[in-house]
């Protein structure tokens, strides 16, 4: 029996940082085959932006002058109402069946959890913009295939995807789910939802990248900051 | 292979476990019953590191809770009441799942190993959504084994399942745990404890309020017993 | 139920009694102030006031730590007694900033970063409570409180940053100046008194608040206790 064990477990942990990796990598590939197969999450991230997308066109009445002053808040609005989508639905199937426990049984060290729940979520995330920023170059014939616009949509998400995998940890164990998760994240990830309207404001403006230099720090401050307290506390969240 | 003193256990102001006592030799299969609510299933919880102790000492296989709580989940294997498994994915992605997560090595091979063993290689290709509620619970018991711990906790595995697949899975859980495995396992269903555990341990009142070897006692004494503890 | 400690009797004291020099010298001491009129002397009670909201949050922030590593009640306590009063004290910041801002700058409510900073952390610690509303399990709620309180302690800095950030570079320059600039004023040396006796009567009052508050806090973990021992009995 023992021998067996031994046989199937790797002997002692030649390497901890590879079978670290391995978990992260485990529950990202989890999160994607799943996804891949139901497209729950992504399908009804992708339907909610570009609604969210054709209500704002009627709501501001998207003429060629407006578009331009408006267009930044209006993707970024969009990123982040599909991205609370994307939050809870992913937290939501660890709650179902009682996977979360699953994932907690394993003999990983917990922020690896933490990193394939936030990378996969921060995929999901990326994967809506690509969509919906050729989309939205194509209603509104703007040309939004910007090397730097790509940047701060990458560190916005990353700061997004971080703070929102820590939150909705929470807000699933929570009697009002669903609702909470919003009031919970907005407030927090106001700062980087500034920084990131007006670095993509001044982008699509053609202001030179020496002049808002300042909003890319921010943001990586920001994602900085939000990994540390993540990794920190993300035991705490899902211990009992 | 478990050693448990003084173990209290409250949620916020109440109290589920006090003081509590337990011991499990290796190789034993013991069956702790009790009425809902006496805190069977706080106490397996605490003993899979899902669940921190409020005070007492608990060692598993040697090891302290929940200070080398790592360590210990590598020899542990739970089948709970609610499977954990992922319903968009096949029974062979959730074990494939959960291998990289324990960091099997010969992972597929081992994988077709235990779909034998639970006997759902037909349909190792199905999604788990799919899957009966007893077909889960055979699937929920080839995650459990498949690193082949040398601890086994079955948390009410029974619950939901009509009485032809309880006596399949109690068929299982015997099989599996008949490989020198130590199985703590509880249960609300006397009956069904019985019929597995060699030992039968009673929580009643936040502790372990008796315990008896199986084969010292007949059927219907147990029953008595278990009647007198809970009522009386 | 333990009596009142003594040092809290002698703490009520000392806090009514700075309270009452406090009104004096805002009202009787402290000059009026030539430009605005009295409706200066909102400030003194105004600053303070938003001292107090920082304080509070970040003793929450702090407590919730100490709960973290310590796992005592005592410390959560403390933590939700103080997000209480800073919400209190936030809401005075803002309302009385609001009632000098219309004489002063001619409006009730304007986008400066300081007014918008203090408004977004009272929705912080508004969605504070309302996380731990949402939570049965105590330790459950006093861990969450706990990550809560930090996570949203730290990004105020930032929000303040990145608002005031948003002033300075944003391309298209609305007025050249600060907002907040208008209706600056030199203080005298009594008004400088006057402020800092303030500050220091505003920490007593918080002080006192916490400590009732914690007090109170314990008394209704006391009764759970004794209902639990009721119905187990």
């Amino acid at each position: 029996m023992a021998e067996r064990a031994g046989a199937v477990l790797r002997a002692g942990s030649p390497s901890a940082l590879s079978g670290y990796l391995k978990a992260v990598g485990a529950v990202i590939w989890k999160d994607l085959t799943s996804e891949l197969r139901s497209r729950e999450l992504l399908g009804s991230m992708l339907v909610f932006a570009l609604l969210v997308i054709l209500i704002f066109n009627f709501a501001l009445e998207l003429d060629i002058r407006t578009r331009q002053s408006v267009t930044s808040g209006v993707l970024w609005v969009t990123f982040a109402f599909a991205g609370t989508l994307g939050l809870n639905r992913s937290m939501a199937v660890e709650r179902e069946r009682g996977c979360l426990d699953g994932l907690l049984l394993a003999p990983v060290d917990r922020s690896a959890l933490f990193f394939g729940k936030a990378l996969g979520n921060l995929l999901f995330m990326l994967i809506v913009a690509a969509i919906i920023l050729p989309v939205y170059s194509l209603l509104y014939n703007a040309n939004l295939f910007l090397p730097a616009l790509a940047g701060v949509i990458v560190l916005g998400s990353i700061g997004y995807a971080t703070v929102g995998t820590l939150f909705s940890a929470m807000a699933v164990q929570a009697r009002t789910r669903d609702i909470l998760l919003p009031i919970l994240l907005f407030p927090v990830v106001l700062p980087l939802l500034i920084a990131a309207v007006r670095a993509t404001d001044s982008i699509l403006l053609a202001i030179p990248l020496a002049e808002i230099r300042g909003w890319f720090n921010l943001l990586i401050v920001y994602d900085l900051l939000f990994i540390a307290v993540a990794i920190m506390t993300f035991d705490f969240v899902v211990e009992e | 292979m478990i050693e448990v003193r003084g173990l209290a256990k409250a949620y916020g102001m109440r109290p589920v476990l006090r003081g509590l006592d337990f011991r499990v030799e290796p190789g034993e299969f013991v069956a702790v019953v009790g009425p809902n609510g006496a805190g069977k299933t706080t106490l397996l919880r605490i003993l899979s590191c899902l669940a921190r102790p409020t005070i007492g000492e608990v060692r598993v296989a040697g090891r302290r809770l929940p200070g080398q709580a790592t360590a210990v989940r590598r020899i542990l294997g739970v089948v709970s009441h609610q499977p954990l498994l992922y319903g968009e994915l096949t029974a062979q992605e959730n074990l494939r799942f959960y291998g990289r997560m324990y960091g099997l090595t010969n992972l597929e091979a081992r994988i077709e190993e235990v779909l034998d063993v639970v006997g759902l290689a037909a349909r190792r290709h199905d999604l788990v959504r799919k899957y009966s509620r007893g077909m889960q619970q055979r699937l929920a018991i080839g995650r459990g084994i498949l690193h082949n711990p040398e601890l086994l906790l079955f948390d009410e595995p029974h619950t939901g399942l009509d009485p032809e697949a309880a006596d399949v899975l109690d068929g299982l859980l015997t099989k599996v745990s008949s490989e020198g495995r130590t199985v703590v396992m509880t249960s609300h269903d006397l009956g069904r404890a019985a019929g597995l555990g060699s030992r039968v341990d009673i929580l009643y009142g936040g502790v372990i309020a008796r315990s008896v070897q199986r084969a010292e006692i007949p059927a219907d004494e147990l029953a008595k017993l278990y009647r007198q503890v809970t009522h009386g | 139920m333990q009596p009142m400690p003594k040092t809290l009797k002698i703490l009520n004291g000392v806090t009514a009694v700075l309270l009452l020099v406090a009104l004096c010298l805002v009202f009787l001491y402290a000059p009026r102030e030539a430009i605005m009129g009295d409706v200066q002397r909102v400030f003194y009670f105004h600053v303070s006031a938003g001292w107090v909201g920082g304080l509070a949050f970040l003793v929450t922030a702090v407590a919730g730590v100490i709960y973290l590593i310590r796992r005592q009640s005592r410390w959560d306590l403390l933590a939700v007694a103080s997000v209480e009063i800073g919400i209190v004290f936030t809401f005075i910041n803002i309302a009385s900033g609001s009632i000098w801002a219309r004489p002063a700058w001619n409006t009730w409510w304007t986008w400066d970063p300081r007014l918008v900073t203090a408004t977004i952390m009272e929705l912080l610690y508004v969605a504070y409570l309302m996380l731990r509303q949402g939570i049965d399990d105590p330790d459950r709620r006093a861990r969450f409180g706990s990550v809560y309180g930090l996570a949203a302690f730290l990004s105020v800095p930032i929000t303040f940053l990145s608002i005031r950030f948003f002033r300075t570079i944003h391309p298209v320059v609305i007025g050249s100046n600060d907002p907040s600039a208008q209706g600056a004023f030199d203080m005298t040396p009594r008004m400088l008194q006057a402020f800092l006796f303030s500050l220091l009567t505003f920490t007593f009052v918080y002080v006192t608040l916490v400590w009732h508050r914690v007090r109170l806090g314990r008394l209704a973990e006391q009764v759970e206790q004794r209902k639990m021992e009721m119905l187990t009995a």
